[in-house]
């Protein structure tokens, strides 16, 4: 039987504020000692009170915006109770039935296909501590709790492992273009859980979902669906039913199990949380929190590719991070040619990037530089090969092009008489590509380019090496080479 | 609305407490009085009161997003039975 597989996401993110949700602590735990971000507010302490943290919610609305949600007029926090020592208040500070947004939508793009995902909410709320386990024990340490955390929910819109996988990534190159999140899955400022099931294709009702967590990577979520999804299906086809449960994806053994520990009481027993006055966002502000909100990644690679005429593939490439989208777009404006620009930036300047495994915010050539660089090979001060070399110095040293072309002695060679004689050797030393090319192998002339090429160590200009060589061959034909 | 045991165990149980049988008995009776009192409220017509989540009459209140000293370590586990390595030390639990 042929199963459709059905899959909605929850997406943690961690906001890029200074401080906490609700609290005046500092956000860097990363690497802090254990609990020294912790105040009696977060700390859950007799007496404390709780105060929004106004960057917070506007980084939410804002989300909301670019994931084309409806902004709520009216919002309230609520207590989501359950006991866990992950969370010192015995409940979690969220929004249950009146989040700050709803109700939008993500585009992913999967083998050439466009499909919207629905966005069901996009809510805030807080980060719970961090637990280890310690033999009979466990240890908490209260520094991440009362992070800022957005939680992000899809429809049960995707089909696929690989369209779950596309729309996170799509949606942390959101997170990270409208700058209020680093995505960072590793360090856990992205977290994506997934619901799953599988139906008989054609079949109307949704199958009993689980809950798939501790997907630590974009790979990670395409391995655990196609996992679950093929579980699931083999389950239905021995005659089996599927259990609503949380399991946790097992990365080094490549399969997901059960994680029954987590399956505490359902009733979370939301009500208003007493203590923070409820939100009303008005339409003043919300217009004011548009504003802000940069050209999104789709709308600029429609305009990079109506302006300057690259494809959609390199309109993609191009507009990865709006680091990247602002760097290619500042070489243009120095240099002028568009197409030229965005092969250099998303061939060599990629490849030099991921060899140094550098972002294109700490590149050393500035879009200045890459620009001069060009211009030395449109007045073919250089040939392609020798700007690559220099790019590759510059990107180490940080030096000029024209610097190094100087300094290196790189001009291209143009001059008739100097590649006429290395024309002459390369043709005496190469026979049987002379006799191909006699032979009515035209093609044999590019070897001979490269040959020229070579030994110039790339300093011939190679149109004017193939002119040379043809002239050559042509004069010597029938006679013997010289 | 008399409450069935089993909802009280329920109740119990989602609220970490341990009641004995006695106890269960005499809340099930004192539950289902305060659901009943409850329940009386339930018949009023509020089709022309709007929803409201709180009386306050505040809305709004935020502070800036400034970072401010947290306590210290020492302070923060003043009040733990027990601590391990600047951590709070519990029974074990399960991820
Ligand atoms: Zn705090």
């Amino acid at each position: 039987m042929d199963y459709e597989i059905v899959i909605g996401l929850e997406c943690h993110v961690q906001l890029l504020t200074q401080s906490k949700m609700f609290c005046g602590c500092a956000t860097d735990y990363d690497g802090a000692p254990p609990n020294t971000r912790v105040c009696p507010v977060c700390l859950g302490l007799p007496g404390a009170l709780p105060v929004i943290n106004r960057k917070a919610v506007e980084y939410t609305v804002i989300t909301g915006l670019a994931l084309h949600c409806q902004i709520a007029e009216f919002a309230k926090f609520d207590r989501k109770n359950y006991h866990y020592p992950d969370l010192a208040k015995g409940y979690q500070i969220s929004q249950y039935d009146l989040p700050l947004t709803r109700q939008g939508w993500l585009d992913v793009e999967v083998e050439g296909q466009t499909k919207r995902v629905g966005i069901t909410r996009v809510h805030l709320e807080e980060d719970t501590a961090k637990n280890t386990h310690l033999g009979e024990t466990s240890l908490v340490d209260y520094n991440r709790a009362g992070v800022p955390l957005m939680e992000i929910v899809t429809e049960p819109d995707l089909r696929s492992p690989e369209e779950a996988r596309v729309f996170a990534s799509n949606l942390r190159r959101i997170l990270r273009w409208i700058g209020v999140s680093t995505g960072d899955m590793e360090a856990g400022a992205l977290r994506v859980d997934a619901n799953i099931s599988v139906r008989p294709q054609g079949q109307a009702k949704f199958g009993t979902k689980t809950e798939i967590k501790n997907m630590n990577s974009f790979r990670a979520v395409k391995l655990a669906l196609e996992y679950e999804a093929q579980r699931q299906i083999d389950v239905l086809e021995h005659g089996g039913r599927i259990v609503q449960e949380t399991r946790g994806w097992v990365e080094g053994e490549g399969r997901t199990v059960s994680q029954r520990s987590k399956e505490f009481a359902h009733d979370y027993r939301y009500f208003p949380e007493p203590d923070l006055p409820p939100l009303v966002l008005s339409s003043t502000e919300v217009e004011r929190l548009r504003a802000q909100l940069p050209e999104l990644p789709e709308a600029r690679a429609e305009r990079l590719m109506a302006r300057y005429g690259l494809s959609q593939y390199d309109a993609g490439v191009l507009t990865g991070s709006r680091a990247v989208a602002d760097y290619y777009e500042a070489a243009v404006a120095a240099h002028g040619n568009g197409k030229a620009v965005a092969n250099w930036v998303s061939g060599e300047m990629f490849r030099l990037l991921r060899g140094a495994t550098l972002e294109i915010e700490a590149v050393p050539v500035s879009p200045q530089a890459l620009a001069e660089l060009l211009r030395l090979v449109d007045d073919g001060t250089i040939g392609i090969s020798v700007a690559k070399t220099v790019l590759e110095e510059m990107f180490a040293t940080g030096q000029r092009a024209g610097e190094i072309v100087r300094a290196k002695g790189l001009t291209q060679i143009s001059d008739q008489d100097q590649l006429r004689q290395v024309a002459a050797d390369i043709i005496a030393a190469n026979p049987k590509a002379v006799a191909d090319y006699r032979g009515g192998k035209p093609t044999a002339v590019k070897f001979l380019v490269g040959q020229v090429m070579r030994a110039t160590r790339g300093q011939a200009n190679p149109t004017v090496a193939s002119e040379i060589l043809e002239q050559l061959l042509n004069e010597s034909n029938g006679r013997q080479p010289s | 609305m008399p409450l069935d045991l089993a909802t009280v165990e329920q109740v119990a149980e989602l609220a970490k407490l341990g009641l004995t049988d006695d106890e269960k008995a005499r809340f099930t009776e004192q539950l289902s009085a305060i659901l009943d009192y409850a329940a009386r409220l339930q018949t009023l017509d509020t089709s022309a009161i709007p929803a409201t989540a709180m009386v306050g009459g505040l809305e709004n209140v935020m502070r800036p997003d400034e970072a401010r000293p947290s306590l210290s370590q020492a302070d923060v586990l003043a009040n733990a039975p027990r601590s391990h390595a600047g951590q709070f030390q519990v029974p074990a639990i399960l991820d």
